[in-house]
């Protein structure tokens, strides 16, 4: 981990950390986000999903939050290396948490039509793949909250376990709507929710990016894809 | 980040350097100012040098042209070339030097004589005007370059001390030109100016940029990070880092310079 020493003037060390704390504090209402949606997906609960959507406009006011405290710390302090790095990073991390805050609600959304259809086999391992995701996500905001390129770098292969999920989820769900046409409709919102949590992996896999050019000033290598499924004509 | 340094002395290769020091050191007396300094300066680039107060920046610019010479108790040692030639050398023209590795100081200090007269006695103690028409196109051209013809055409003959700050500085420019050089040296030359005047002196550089080598002292990282393409960080008597100006404003590899440029010296 970097060394941080203070600044000389101390209110810029103060506005830094308030930035940070915005920007940790979306993270840790998008894990919520996700473990919520998908728990009332799977649980068909339209109460809990409609509370998930409603709790999204946090997600806003806090975007909306970092960008004017990250505008301010530009402005008045013009931060620069490391700072400025980590000013613009902050800036850009606020507005990939906020998409993923949006996944999350449409993930909700569809739960409200999934939940008045009939269960889907296949969904059973949704809860899985959202487990998955959000420990990325989890373990990026650590990585951010820690300076931790090492860490960052660890995270950028973490994504393929998701795509992995999402191919084989696209496939079964194929198979599934082949069999049982009139299962189309629930089969494929869960399509949308497999792809949503599949986004929400790369967006927090470039969270993580994001934090290694913030801590060493250098782009990480070339991360692996392992999303296949756009390429995929039939099931078999 | 590395903490044992052995700073690049040149960035690049497309060029061959306006001036090379290696491994200068400069005493007042007993007192070590400079430490084993190493750099090329380019001859197509500004090179800003940087640093808190008393790391050697200044000393070691007025080193590329012998203004400590000037200086009771100084002593330069190690080499110091423009365009190859060993400036400390006994043949040495220090007059001459000075014409071609000009200097703008801090404080404008123009001559208390009119405006003609402060751009017009450079070259007329170098000879290079015959008439007094020569004359009037030398002062002219080297006003017009320094950006203040168009203010000052009608009133050449007024006291160059009677100008604003900004004029007066403009007009050090002027008279630094006028004589030709290859180099220019300025030793903050914003410091005692307003935003205004600052911004149209940092323009200026930028416009003459190319034409001259550049090298700039300044205490303020961002005129450094605004004008220079090329940037050198002192510290304690020694060269930290150099670098091309962008990569040592957001990625700097050495701690001491990080610690600099992001408020968190000392």
């Amino acid at each position: 981990m970097p060394e941080v020493t203070a600044h000389t003037v101390k209110s810029f060390d103060e506005d830094i950390a308030q930035l940070r704390a915005v920007i940790s504090r979306m993270g840790g209402l998008c894990e919520t986000q996700i473990a919520d949606a998908v728990d009332a997906l799977i649980s068909r609960n339209i109460d809990a999903a409609r509370v998930v959507i409603e709790a999204d406009k946090r997600l806003d006011q806090l975007e909306a939050e970092a960008e004017v405290l990250a505008v301010r710390i530009i402005a008045l302090r013009a931060p620069l290396a490391s700072d400025l790095r980590e000013i613009v990073a902050a800036l850009k991390i606020a507005g990939v948490l906020e998409r993923i805050g949006d996944y999350a609600k449409n993930i909700a959304k569809r739960t409200i039509v999934v939940a008045q259809s009939q269960p889907v086999g296949p969904a059973v391992i949704i809860p899985e793949m959202a487990r998955i995701v959000v420990e990325i996500i989890r373990d990026t905001m650590d990585a951010f909250v820690d300076r931790d390129a090492v860490k960052a770098v660890g995270l950028l292969s973490r994504d393929q376990q998701v795509d992995e999920f999402y191919n084989s989820l696209f496939r079964s769900l194929l198979t599934f709507m082949m069999e049982n046409p009139h299962y189309i409709t629930p089969s494929t919102h869960l399509l949308f929710v497999a792809k949503n949590l599949e986004r929400i992996g790369d967006h927090a896999t470039s969270v993580a990016e994001m934090v290694h050019f913030s801590v060493t000033g250098q782009r990480p290598a070339e991360r692996p894809k392992n999303d296949f499924a756009s390429t995929v004509y039939s099931p078999e | 980040m590395n903490t044992n340094p052995a700073p690049n002395a040149a960035i690049g290769h497309n060029h061959v350097p306006k001036m090379t020091a290696r491994n200068v050191n400069v005493f007042y007396g007993q007192k070590q100012a400079i430490k084993d300094v190493s750099i090329d300066v380019s001859p197509e680039h500004v090179t800003a040098f940087i640093g808190p107060s008393g790391c050697g920046k200044s000393t070691f610019l007025r080193c590329l042209n012998r203004m400590n010479d000037t200086v009771d108790g100084a002593r330069v040692e190690g080499r110091i070339e423009l365009d190859g030639q060993d400036i400390y050398a006994p043949v040495m023209d220090v007059v001459q030097l000075r014409a071609r590795v000009g200097m703008v100081f801090q404080k404008p200090n123009p001559f208390p004589k009119s405006i003609y007269e402060n751009v017009a006695y450079g070259p007329r103690i170098h000879g290079l005007a015959r008439a007094k028409a020569d004359m009037d196109n030398i002062v002219e051209s080297a006003l017009r370059r320094a950006g203040l013809w168009d203010e000052v055409k009608d009133r050449l003959g007024e006291s160059g001390t009677a100008m604003s700050g900004g004029q007066q500085q403009r007009l050090c420019i002027a008279r630094a030109i006028a004589v030709d050089p290859e180099v220019i040296l300025m030793d903050e030359p914003c410091s005692a100016l307003d935003p205004i005047a600052t911004a149209r002196i940092e323009e200026l550089i930028d416009e003459l940029r190319g034409r001259y080598a550049i090298v700039i002292v300044t205490h303020n990282m961002q005129q450094a990070a605004r004008v220079s393409q090329r940037t050198a960080f002192f510290h304690l008597g020694t060269l930290v880092e150099y670098d091309e100006t962008p990569a040592i404003f957001t990625n700097p590899q050495q701690t001491r310079t990080k610690d600099y440029i992001t408020g968190r010296y000392g």
